[in-house]
């Protein structure tokens, strides 16, 4: 059954690696749904978040081989009970429409959005959430001259996750690699190996 | 017709001493040929070009320690490279320029990848300030080769390159190997920087070449194994790759399991093994493909379950345990569900799997095998091998070529009948022999990789075996014999089609020969041009005696061997059945 799934990977910050893993997705005709790229708890340890709607064995396989790249540390891949996650959106808006037509303040109330500019011919909001509460408030900005609107790919925090370094403990514990010592490096990105 | 002459390169008469002590000056070119000969690297393969042209200067002063194989076109050249790795067991290195150069690389990457054959590959790049500009012979060839490369970089600073490229030869030869790509910006190659010596690599955070083996699967396997009535062990590359052939052996024997291989993992155990009952997959042995379907446990041991082999998935060995051992974590469980995914290098999982099973004999169970080649010998095998016809075929050839080498040549096959034909018939005694492209298929690998296989085998005699579609694909490769003087042996076993194709089309297509005949120019005649000592063979009554001459000419020869035009390989798992519904005819 194919379902929403979420992969997190954890990578070296390098140039190139982007494609890399894309390819991943795209050699197979996967649609990846979003995709953010951001720095980690780990210093110098990048993470990527992927959302894909896949069944879980495609998603076990596919997370096999993203961690079969050399650059790769990690990947794992949660179902959306798993997980926390948000999305962040921004609105447009004449100001002179929603001055007159809306309550702005019942607007900003209801769907937990919150002006951050406000001129005399626009006002841009802002909200996060997940991608129903977000998409609501463009059904209800529409009406009213919506002059654009942009959201945010999927960042997401594993529910069950004690940080990187813990979980990598626990696979090294499930899955020992011969490096396991490498963990101790980990905060130490001068004095190992990296390019 | 005198037999060929090596043609003497033009050599340096003075080439300069260049220092590596710490702290001499270099420019990154120099440090790039410094990197190789601390690997361990005497061999190059290569094709000089403007982008890359500081690295062939430096090379100038550097052709005794560094043998340079200039080849005719790179895809040669990676070819070679390849043939080499395959022979040798080392890391193949080739040079390439820029754009068409390192784009002529990607054929070459793709098999490696897929073959897990240890590349280094170096492309010279325009100057770093014109990067993204579409300068002359600029192509974005990281990119290019990002899904065929194990790991690639692109090099814009000198500085970079003693630690990149021990990263590269760590990355290639550990682990399941495969190709790196190294990009260098030939301002990187000009610059001048202060030389702080080579450091060998052999960690990097992020990379973990080989799972630490799991006392506890071991057991779990063992035990299947001890329960088992009916074991049947299949191999790939991964033991010749591992270097545990004398592990696999001990394994097989103590446990008494018959075994088939996989293309790849061919050579890896002699062919007359009593336990070696043949070959896997679509053209592979009756036996081995009908037990695959019979067997109660089944334990593959460094090999990924290709489809060539497994035939249709959701009725492959269905009623068996599968014991699957692999370096490459992302193998177990990717085709073929296990029951006991065994990771980790076969070097080590495999002498304690014998250490847990017991010594066993499965007499009737090897009896079963036994039948089916006789059945597999009276439908396909006899007339293949001793035809009635009056034309000759692929298996005769192969016959009498075993017959004069005893299995001791390394032979290097192209891709189609001819291939199958030598995989199932020529008779190994040692590892690192059998040289094909077996995952992607690479028509015209053969002649290159011969060449490099020698290099990489200078003791040994090779015998590239080529259809004549492959053989015209790479040609030019005729121009590094003649010029290097290489002593290749090449067979083209010419039955004037694309036979595999045509072989389809008679078989589904219902006979529609669409452009799969194909002409042939006079091989021996070619060859001459080349300065190569050739003849063709059309009768049954020349063709020891042909092999006879080519196997004892000193230098390269060509034979050209004309065989039945529209023979068929058989056995075959057509493509969509399962391997128990293999043809015998």
């Amino acid at each position: 059954m194919r379902q929403e799934f979420t992969i997190t990977v954890y990578t070296e910050n390098h140039i190139g690696l982007l494609v890399r893993i894309a390819t991943m997705f795209s050699r197979r005709k996967i649609n990846i749904e979003s995709l953010n790229t951001s720095p980690s708890e780990a210093e110098g340890i990048h993470r990527f978040t992927i959302v894909i709607n896949e069944t879980e064995e495609v998603v076990r396989k596919l997370a096999r081989q993203i961690e079969k790249q050399v650059e790769v540390l990690k990947a794992y891949y949660n179902t959306n009970d798993e997980i926390v996650w948000q999305e962040l959106a921004l609105y447009k808006v004449p100001t002179d429409e929603i001055a007159e037509k809306v309550k702005v303040e019942r607007l900003l109330r209801e769907y937990g959005a919150r002006a951050v500019v406000i001129r005399k011919d626009y006002t841009i909001f802002e909200t996060s959430g997940h991608r129903e509460e977000t998409e609501k408030l463009v059904e209800v900005l529409a009406p009213y001259g919506l002059i654009e609107f942009v959201r945010s790919a999927r960042v997401a925090i594993i529910k069950d996750s004690k940080g990187f370094h813990e979980k990598l403990k626990e696979f090294d514990d499930a899955e020992p690699g011969e490096e396991q010592i490498e963990n101790e490096f980990l905060d130490k990105q001068d004095e190992v190996f990296t390019m | 017709m005198s037999t060929i002459e090596k043609i003497e390169t033009t050599v340096n008469p003075e080439p300069k001493i260049i220092s590596s002590e710490k702290g001499s000056e270099l420019t990154g070119s120099q440090a790039v040929l410094e990197a190789l000969i601390v690997e361990g690297v005497d061999t190059v393969f290569g094709y000089p070009g403007g982008a890359i042209m500081p690295i062939y200067d430096a090379l100038y002063d550097y052709h005794d320690k560094l043998k340079h194989i200039l080849v005719r076109h790179e895809q040669g050249g990676i070819h070679a490279a390849q043939g080499f790795a395959r022979s040798s067991g080392k890391t193949g290195v080739v040079f390439a320029t820029s754009g068409p150069g390192a784009t002529n690389l990607v054929t070459g990457l793709a098999d490696a990848m897929i073959d897990s054959t240890p590349l280094v590959a170096i492309t010279g790049q325009v100057f770093a300030h014109l990067l993204g500009t579409d300068a002359f012979q600029e192509t974005d060839v990281v990119n290019i080769t990002t899904p065929v490369t194990k790991w690639n970089y692109q090099v814009t600073d000198a500085t970079e390159i003693p630690a990149v490229l021990a990263k590269a030869f760590y990355i290639a030869g550990s682990g399941r190997p495969g190709p790196v790509l190294i990009d260098i910006t030939k301002n990187a190659q000009m610059q001048k920087f202060s030389y702080e010596g080579y450091k060998k690599c052999n960690h990097v955070r992020s990379y973990r070449p080989k799972p630490i083996v799991r006392k506890e699967y071991i057991e779990e396997a063992a035990k299947l194994i001890n329960e088992a009535e009916k074991p049947f062990v299949i191999f790939g590359q991964g033991v010749i790759l591992g270097r545990a052939e004398k592990e696999f052996k001990v394994f097989i024997e103590k446990a008494g399991i018959p075994s088939a291989w996989t293309i790849l993992g061919l050579s890896a155990l002699p062919t007359d093994h009593p336990l070696n009952v043949g070959m896997l997959g679509m053209h592979g042995n009756y036996g081995p493909n009908v037990m695959t379907n019979e067997c109660d446990v089944l334990i593959a041991v460094g090999m990924r379950f290709d489809d060539r082999v497994t035939g249709r998935l959701d009725k492959y060995a269905k009623q068996a345990k599968v014991i699957h051992l692999d370096i490459d974590p992302s193998e177990i469980d990717k085709n073929v569900k296990a029951t006991v995914g065994v990771w980790g290098d076969c070097k080590e999982t495999l002498p304690l799997l014998t250490k847990a099973v017991e010594a066993k004999v499965y007499p009737q169970w090897l009896e079963k095998f036994r039948a089916c080649d006789a059945e597999e010998n009276k439908e396909v095998i006899f007339e293949e091998l001793h035809p009635s016809t009056e034309k000759l075929t692929m298996g005769e050839v192969i016959r009498n070529l075993n017959e004069l080498t005893d299995g001791n040549a390394i032979i290097v096959t192209d891709v189609g009948q001819h291939q199958m034909v030598a995989c199932r018939y020529a008779k190994f005694n040692q590892s690192k022999s059998n040289i094909t492209s077996g995952g992607l298929g690479t028509m015209g690998f053969a002649l290159p990789a011969a060449i490099g296989a020698k290099f990489g085998a200078q003791d040994r005699t090779v015998v590239a075996i080529i259809g004549d579609g492959g053989i015209q694909m790479t040609i030019q490769e005729l121009g590094t014999i003649m010029q290097t003087g290489i002593n290749v042996k090449i067979m083209i076993l010419n039955n004037e089609f694309l036979g595999m194709v045509r072989q389809w089309q008679q078989l589904f297509n219902d006979r529609r020969y669409s452009f799969v005949d194909i002409a042939s120019p006079d091989y021996v005649m070619v060859a001459k041009g080349y300065g190569i000592e050739g003849q063709k063979v059309t009768q049954r009554d020349n063709l020891k005696q042909a092999l006879q001459t080519m196997l004892e000419h000193k230098g390269s020869y060509l034979l050209e061997v004309m065989v039945g035009k529209e023979n068929n390989v058989f056995p075959m798992v057509p493509q969509g059945c399962s391997v128990s519904e293999v043809r015998l005819k």
